[in-house]
């Protein structure tokens, strides 16, 4: 990172495009870049691919279907079985509104891996003899089956920071890793926002989550609470 | 009359598989019960999704959206507790280094093959880490009731809702019995309080062979 810290979550956004592919972190509200989210929906850019665990479900991505601003989503969870009210991305998806592929989240985590490394896919057992598995090529290695998956990258990747320093050096807090550190790797553009941003130094290099080799751009925000009410 | 276990019960006997220095991760719903019913003195140590080992009770007192199971319930950590990514979270469940899964069930098959992720009543559905976690997980545990409504079987000869995974279940745990699932299928080792095995193999669509000790439930 070159020193670019923004002051707005609006200005950290500036060259997000219609149509971009777009890398979420969060984990329901861990770890969830909500500022950064709500700078998208002020922004109103629309034709978005969404890459995110959840959405609807105690995070903030919903706002983004008020002006249907998202043409697909990839996520592990974002249909519920269950009763109980349905997210607007849940309606839209109903009515055919919104593209949605649905993967197993074991498979999410290292599919983003390896469009962040350099590889190029995954074998797993996971998603064998399911639905998971339609259109996908499966190997036999050593004598077992594995599925074929193909690596996620994206234009950007919002993601949440407990602290950054300077450079760009991110520390996460409790449960607010989650995607978040696996995501930086896998984007062109990688928008981090943190509640606090320090000298180089004061974060100590043992407590760096994600080196700022991975980080392009930072902006602090006071943390938006949000609780899922199931 | 007899009645069927309740939610509750069914997590306790779901517990009494657990063991302190076991690594459990607890499914969305009834298997988030098991966590009240651990046993005494022994720490399991409880392994969430989203990048947690070692999570401890319920937590209400000043939510922190940081500080949360898979579920988004708040939770307090106990000592020795750790956080991770989910790349790492995953390596744990695929890789064989979570010794139990408790997961809810909508079918069993005979042959193991679980279905949990889909209703297709609902046209919905979501996978979340239910896939990797049946896979990936030694010993799969499913706790659910052993109807659904109308009395329809949940355990079948072979799963008509959409698979979560094919031949991974090792115990099922219902209102009425503690069934093991065997390479030759099913058997029957026990019943809830008051219940007979006619009565459970009247609600279950296989043949279920009953276990030599069959015994009644210790709740």
């Amino acid at each position: 990172m070159n020193g670019n810290i923004f002051d707005t979550p609006d200005d950290a956004l500036h060259d997000v495009f219609e149509g971009a592919t777009i890398m979420f972190g969060g984990f329901v509200s861990a770890g969830s870049p909500s500022n950064l989210i709500l700078a998208l929906q002020r922004r109103g850019t629309s034709g978005i691919t969404g890459i995110a665990n959840n959405i609807g479900l105690g995070d903030l991505l919903d706002v983004l279907n008020e002006r249907r601003q998202l043409a697909k989503f990839i996520a592990t969870f974002a249909i519920r079985a269950s009763g109980g009210r349905a997210s607007r991305f849940e309606e839209l998806y109903r009515r055919g509104e919104v593209e949605l592929e649905l993967v197993p989240q074991g498979t999410f985590a290292e599919r983003i891996r390896a469009g962040g490394a350099g590889l190029g896919g995954v074998l797993t057992r996971t998603g064998l003899g399911t639905m998971v598995q339609e259109g996908k090529q499966v190997l036999n290695v050593g004598g077992e089956d594995y599925l074929l998956e193909m690596p996620l990258r994206a234009d950007f990747a919002f993601i949440k920071a407990h602290r950054a320093d300077r450079m760009g050096n991110l520390q996460y807090r409790l449960a607010g890793r989650n995607f978040n550190p696996v995501m930086a790797t896998a984007a062109r553009i990688v928008i981090a926002e943190v509640e606090e941003i320090v000298e180089p130094g004061a974060i100590d290099p043992s407590d760096v989550g994600t080196p700022a080799v991975y980080v392009d751009r930072i902006v602090r925000c006071d943390p938006v609470p949000v609780r899922w009410e199931g | 009359m007899a009645e069927p276990l309740t939610r509750e019960l069914i997590a306790l006997r779901v517990a009494r598989e657990l063991r302190g220095g076991m690594v459990v991760n607890l499914g969305i719903g009834l298997p988030t019960l098991v966590g009240n019913f651990l046993p005494e003195g022994e720490q399991v140590l409880l392994q969430s999704e989203n990048g947690i080992l070692g999570y401890g009770r319920m937590s209400d007192a000043d939510f922190d959206s940081d500080l949360i199971n898979a579920g988004g319930q708040p939770v307090t950590l106990l000592p020795g507790a750790s956080f991770f990514d989910s790349v790492d979270s995953f390596a744990m469940i695929r890789g064989g280094h979570v010794d139990v899964a408790v997961l809810g069930g909508l079918e069993v098959s005979e042959r193991g093959d679980l279905a949990n992720w889909y209703l297709p009543e609902r046209g919905g559905g979501s996978i979340g880490g239910a896939m990797d976690l049946a896979c990936g997980a030694r010993r799969l545990i499913i706790a659910m009731t052993h109807t659904a409504r109308g009395d329809r079987p949940r355990i079948r000869t072979r799963c008509e809702y959409p698979l979560t995974a094919a031949g991974v279940v090792d115990l099922i745990v219902t209102d009425l019995a503690v069934i093991e699932v065997h390479p030759d299928g099913l058997l029957l080792t026990e019943v809830a309080p008051g219940f007979d095995p006619a009565y459970v193999q009247a609600r279950t669509e296989p043949r279920l062979r009953i276990s030599r000790d069959l015994r009644e439930m210790d709740l």
